[in-house]
């Protein structure tokens, strides 16, 4: 074992966590906030707006990740509006094309997964809610979608453990996150075990840390499911 | 303040689709008044109950509480309430007791009896509090409010449920069978909340098939059959001579209650 390589390219490849780290956490939140628009657009009751989430959601769960973002990173110059407007020069960086195809990606999933959340709301609490006199937003806010993000929440960890790993994507629209620098590491040394093992490390150190959270999320949130503890106080 | 209406229904109908479960029912509740309803499996009870608050449109017919009726438009798809705002309003105004207690299970259940004054009233939270726990004692499980309703028995769930209502200050009570999921010795403790309920003047309309309740705790009893109201009157008289024989026949499956 050669702990000086080791410890080299281990050092190297920490250093492109923090681009990791940005494009996980951006598109986990762009997209997040997306799936929220389409989740409403899903379950609205209008057919063609609820048409519209359902095509969206298709598309995007349809298609080749990396097929969206060569789309993105390629396509989006070829059209005049996009390449003459303000958002040109913003738009063409390879890290911005990269969260942009991450966050439509996971918008698809995630509104699938908030979706199954509400289905499991159960109509009954929903009722008694209205019969105190909420309705619209504050039922939302208040019922719905704590119950609703409850229900949803170990899809939802799936989902996110699964973004991680899918920013990888952006080294190929050279976004030097720890996938591209791991690669041009091996195109300079040829020593491909090696450094591709102490990436795969780094993913696993990072997802068991987001599971980690996620699971004393899930455990914070899941309290009136567990026995009463009187002691234990709200 | 005994004499003040609280709640009249005028000629209340509701189908589902061509079948018409309420065909006009008309009902008027004083202050103070202590109704049970009762009637088969099917009669349309729990219709009644939920048109009341719009948690079922009626298909015609008025509601009025405490003096103001709930405006309806009718259109081509039928009738609907003309303001979502005052359809809030007015249920806010009607505290609603289910059979399955319907208590939301994430919150404990102080956070169940605080929710609506603190959200839907907008009370300060200080004072929903001093609220929920005098309301809490009141039904009994003053040690409960930090437990989550799946740590409680139904009867303790029912009376939480009961205490929620309340905690809205409600100018009339609706109760749909809230101890009909119970099991038989946990029916007592829920009867005997409610009872407390009616003699301190709460106005009460209660679904039941408890017949000791309607016959010695309500002033009225209202026997709907088949969507129309068979008859009513006081207790006295439902029980005893002037039954209906449609009455008769029904309080014949409960036995004789005392
Ligand atoms: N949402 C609905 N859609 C269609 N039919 C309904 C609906 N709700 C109730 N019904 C029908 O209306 C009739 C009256 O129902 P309702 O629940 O009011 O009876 P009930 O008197 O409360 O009976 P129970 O004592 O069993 O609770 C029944 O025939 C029922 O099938
Ligand atoms: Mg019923």
């Amino acid at each position: 074992m050669d702990f000086a390589f080791l410890s080299s390219t281990m050092v190297t490849l920490i250093r492109a966590v923090p681009t990791t780290l940005v494009l996980f956490s951006l598109s986990i939140l762009c997209g997040g906030i997306l799936a929220l628009g389409i989740t409403a657009l899903r379950v609205s009751g209008n057919p063609v707006l609820s048409g519209f989430a359902k095509a969206y959601i298709f598309v995007f769960r349809g298609s080749p990740l990396l097929i969206q973002m060569f789309l993105v990173f390629y396509g989006l110059g070829q059209f005049g509006v996009i390449r003459y407007s303000f958002l040109w020069p913003f738009l063409r960086e390879p890290i911005v094309c990269a969260v942009l195809s991450l966050a439509l990606c996971t918008a698809g999933y995630t509104a699938e997964i908030f979706r199954g959340g509400i289905r499991a709301v159960p109509a009954k609490e929903i009722e008694a809610a209205r019969s105190v006199g909420m309705s619209g937003f504050l039922l939302v806010r208040r019922i719905i979608a704590p119950i609703a993000f409850r229900h949803a929440l170990p899809a939802y960890s799936t989902e996110i453990v699964l973004m991680m790993k899918s920013t990888a994507l952006a080294s190929l629209v050279t976004v030097w996150e720890v996938t591209g620098v791991a690669q041009r590491l091996i195109s300079q040394t040829y020593r491909t075990m090696e450094v591709f093992l102490c990436a795969a490390l780094i993913y696993l150190v990072l997802n068991f840390i987001i599971l980690q959270a996620m699971n004393l999320l899930e455990y914070s949130l899941s309290r009136h499911r567990r026995p009463f503890a009187p002691g234990l106080r709200a | 303040m005994p004499g003040v209406t609280r709640l009249s229904v005028r000629n209340l109908r509701k189908s589902f689709g061509t079948h018409e479960v309420l065909k006009g029912i008309s009902m008027d509740a004083q202050d103070g008044d202590v109704i049970s309803v009762l009637g088969a499996s099917g009669s349309g009870k729990s219709t009644f109950l939920r048109c009341i608050n719009l948690l079922e449109t009626p298909s015609g017919g008025e509601v009025w509480v405490d003096g103001k009726q709930i405006r309806m438009l009718n259109g081509r798809g039928g009738s609907r309430p003309a303001s979502r705002a005052q359809v809030d309003h007015i249920r806010s105004e009607l505290g609603m007791v289910f059979q399955g207690f319907n208590l939301w299970s994430h919150m404990t259940i102080l956070q169940n009896v605080i929710e609506g004054p603190l959200h839907v009233l907008k009370r300060p939270k200080a004072e929903c509090i001093a609220v929920a726990e005098e309301l809490l004692a009141k039904v009994g499980i003053a040690d409960k409010r930090h437990a989550y309703p799946a740590h409680l028995s139904g009867g303790q769930q029912q009376r939480a449920a009961i205490a929620r209502a309340l905690a809205m200050k409600p100018k009339v009570m609706l109760f749909d069978e809230p101890t009909s999921a119970l099991d038989p010795e946990l029916v007592g403790e829920v009867l005997r909340v409610m009872r407390a309920l009616a003699e301190e003047g709460m106005t009460m309309l209660v679904v039941t098939h408890e017949m000791s309740f309607a016959r010695n705790v309500s002033n009225r009893v209202v026997f709907m059959r088949d969507g129309i109201v068979d008859s009513s009157g006081a207790p006295e008289d439902m029980f005893g001579a002037g039954a209906s024989p449609a009455f008769r026949q029904f309080i014949g499956h409960f036995g004789n209650p005392q």
